[in-house]
């Protein structure tokens, strides 16, 4: 079938749905409306208000009791409706999802996924547009996945609802309908804490993810480049073999992602290189992301989000040291 | 149109009312009020809540002593509340849960727990909240009023698996009010969730009283903004408790209740508190003579079902079994691996390599 991402994940749900009785969906508006993207469209009607609940508006009890149902046998998928909104019930991720594993030496298991919408570039009212990845990859325990393909949104979150952990699954509001893609029909699986290789070549290394790749990529093409491109699909546990054996053929790299530079996703990655493979390198380790503050207002978000331009020109300052 | 005043009085409806009720059975002089005495309530079960009581007091008696000697991490001391837990944890059936905060020693002991398995826990080590399934309970949960929203998630999975199974919560005064107590509530009020919620309301925050926790008349009250049933109990009267928490737990099948059990924390918040520098002791005064255990006591002896040689054999034979528990958990060796492979379901390779290292190097010798 050629679809979207949020097609794909529709898809990936109700196909897990059909499988396993113990997968159970809620969140605000999940229901008949099929979430404000849609991306539960047509499953509480096929799967019962049971198994597809509207819940009253709150975030931390969507996530708190969604820990209760993993810790006692179903594999709930809360979806927050807006990443902004995750954070009122961050106390519950933090605390208890990330650490009831470790905590109890593995006697109580967290098997959720935790679907909410992240990044900008859609026009959307303040709140609605962070990239929170680092903030959750930061914890431990959680496992911190973001699809940038139809295909990858499908295959990782049916890995996730096969996996006994905690997933926070973001999903790039952007992309949601920005392509489609020709993906199976049938169950598959995406490895989790693997990068994918998507270009190949021997200059640099552009290692990125979500809703970074297509501009990346359209600078790859423009400028003719012979680059790896890594997206990386898993923030947390990064995949760091991955960009450490590009990292060491091509001798240069260049970081892009949407979140603010500051203490975000690109300074692990930077460090990880620096410390295991700066012998390897030619060139200093180049960032390139969101500035160091709160997301803007819309009518400011196309001065903040990392453009072509702007990657375009740290590839050019790249190459030339 | 200017209306007369009067006409006020006939557009107004009352469309809400409430009224909480509040349950005592054992007075402080050990009589009873016959006509509330629960059914399913003997003589013989009053005596095993009250060993269970005095069990608890002598357990915390233990992990007090064992705190100030170093032997134990920071200690959140039980004494005064023995009624409201045992009274409760008693009431449960055979396959419900329950859901602590950080002071329900008594309900774990109740429900079985391994002590050496309590006692890991108040030593510092995560083994200690492995809580054994046949417990029927979930671990202690420190962050204040976070446990209540995974009660409800709990009673979700139940009533989805279509088990007759009431699962209980535990929190206190302070904690209703956290926003997560009444999102908890709300969400099991709206799904009519098995959860009996009990507010173990010991008076004190650490240093803030009640009064200032809310203005509420009762902290039952609550649960008519969530549309459930409440009621308030003498948290120092097993036999209330034991009927209140019972006959929620019978109607759980038909949705939540809210449970104030007015008690009274005798001593200090943990070992890291000093109630002195805010309390006034002719408060703590008062409410010894609404002492939980005593008044049980009290009951036994007028009925000749307890003498002091029981007594005696009862304390000897309890501090017997927490001794041994105490001797099995220091002996317990930890292995720092574990914390490593405890993180996720599957080792990522980060974290293997440092795993490795700290082997390599020796780190833990240190």
């Amino acid at each position: 079938m050629k679809v979207n991402m949020v097609s794909a994940i529709n898809n990936a749900l109700d196909l897990a749905m059909a499988e396993k009785e113990e997968v159970v969906l809620l969140g605000e508006d999940i229901g008949k409306d099929g979430g404000v993207f849609r991306a539960t469209d047509g499953l509480q009607a096929k799967y019962g208000e049971g198994r597809v609940m509207d819940t009253p508006l709150a975030e931390s009890v969507i996530l708190g009791a969604s820990i209760g149902m993993a810790m006692s046998g179903l594999h709930p998928v809360p979806e927050i409706q807006f990443a902004g909104f995750m954070l009122m019930g961050f106390g519950q991720l933090a605390n208890h999802a990330a650490r009831y594993r470790s905590r109890t030496r593995s006697k109580f298991e967290v098997p959720m996924v935790v679907r909410t919408p992240i990044s900008g570039g859609v026009r959307t009212l303040e709140h609605h547009s962070d990239s929170p990845e680092a903030l959750y990859s930061h914890l431990g325990g959680l496992t911190v996945v973001i699809p940038a393909t139809p295909y990858d949104a499908k295959g990782l979150m049916i890995k996730a609802l096969h996996m006994r952990d905690p997933v926070i699954f973001l999903e790039p509001t952007k992309l949601y309908r920005l392509f489609k893609q020709e993906i199976p029909d049938e169950m598959y699986e995406v490895e989790i804490g693997k990068a994918n290789l998507v270009k190949e070549g021997n200059d640099l290394t552009i290692v990125t993810y979500g809703t970074m790749l297509s501009v990346v990529n359209e600078v790859v093409e423009k400028k003719n480049l012979s680059a790896d491109v890594l997206d990386l699909r898993t923030i947390n546990p990064l995949d760091e073999k991955s960009i450490l054996d590009s990292v060491k053929k091509t001798g240069k790299v260049l970081i892009v992602h949407e979140a603010p530079l500051g203490f975000g996703p690109g300074a692990e990655i930077a460090a990880r290189i620096a410390e295991k493979a700066i012998f390897e390198l030619d060139a200093p380790i180049m960032r390139v992301g969101s500035n160091s503050f709160p997301y803007p207002f819309p009518g400011y978000e196309n001065y903040y989000i990392p453009n072509a331009l702007k990657v375009s020109k740290a590839v050019d300052k790249l190459l030339s040291t | 149109m200017i209306l007369p005043i009067w006409y006020g009085a006939f557009l107004i409806k009352r469309v809400f009312q409430g009224a909480v009720d509040n349950i005592q059975i054992l007075d402080e002089n050990g009589d009873i009020d016959a006509s509330l005495f629960p059914s399913g309530l003997d003589d013989k079960k009053i005596l095993e809540m009250y060993r269970y009581m005095s069990f608890a007091r002598a357990l915390d008696a233990k992990c007090l002593s064992l705190q100030r000697q170093g032997r134990a991490v920071t200690y959140a001391p039980l004494i005064g509340e023995e009624a409201t837990q045992v009274g409760s944890a008693m009431a449960m059936r055979a396959g419900d849960l329950f859901v602590p905060n950080f002071r329900q020693h008594a309900v774990y002991l109740v429900r079985g727990l391994p002590l050496e398995i309590m006692f890991l826990y108040w030593r510092g080590f995560e083994e200690g909240a492995a809580i054994p399934k046949e417990v029927g309970g979930f671990p202690y949960i420190v962050p204040v009023s976070s446990q209540m929203p995974h009660a409800a998630g709990i009673a979700f999975a139940q009533k989805y698996n279509k088990k007759d199974v009431a699962v209980l919560a535990y929190v206190g005064d302070g904690g209703t009010s956290e926003g997560d107590f009444y999102e908890a509530l709300n969400f099991a009020g709206v799904f009519k969730l098995p959860m009996v919620a009990i507010i173990e309301n010991n008076q004190w925050a650490i240093s803030v009283p009640r009064s200032k926790q809310s203005a509420a008349e009762t902290l039952a009250q609550k649960g008519f903004a969530a549309g459930i049933r409440c009621v308030q109990v003498d948290g120092n009267d097993v036999i209330a408790v034991y009927k209140v928490i019972s006959e929620a737990i019978a109607n759980a099948k038909d949705g939540p209740t809210l449970i104030e059990c007015v008690t009274y924390r005798m001593s200090m918040h943990t070992t890291a508190d000093d109630p002195t520098k805010y309390r006034d002791p002719a408060e703590v005064e008062i409410w010894k003579a609404r002492d939980p255990i005593d008044r049980v006591r009290k009951y036994l002896s007028k009925k000749a079902l307890w003498s002091l040689e029981l007594e005696k054999a009862m304390g000897e034979e309890q501090l017997k079994i927490i001794d041994e528990a105490v001797a099995k958990a220091e002996a317990f060796k930890p292995d720092p691996k574990s914390m490593f492979e405890n993180v996720y379901g599957y080792m990522p390779q980060v974290l293997q390599d440092e795993l490795d290292d700290s082997v390599a190097n020796n780190f833990w010798q240190g």
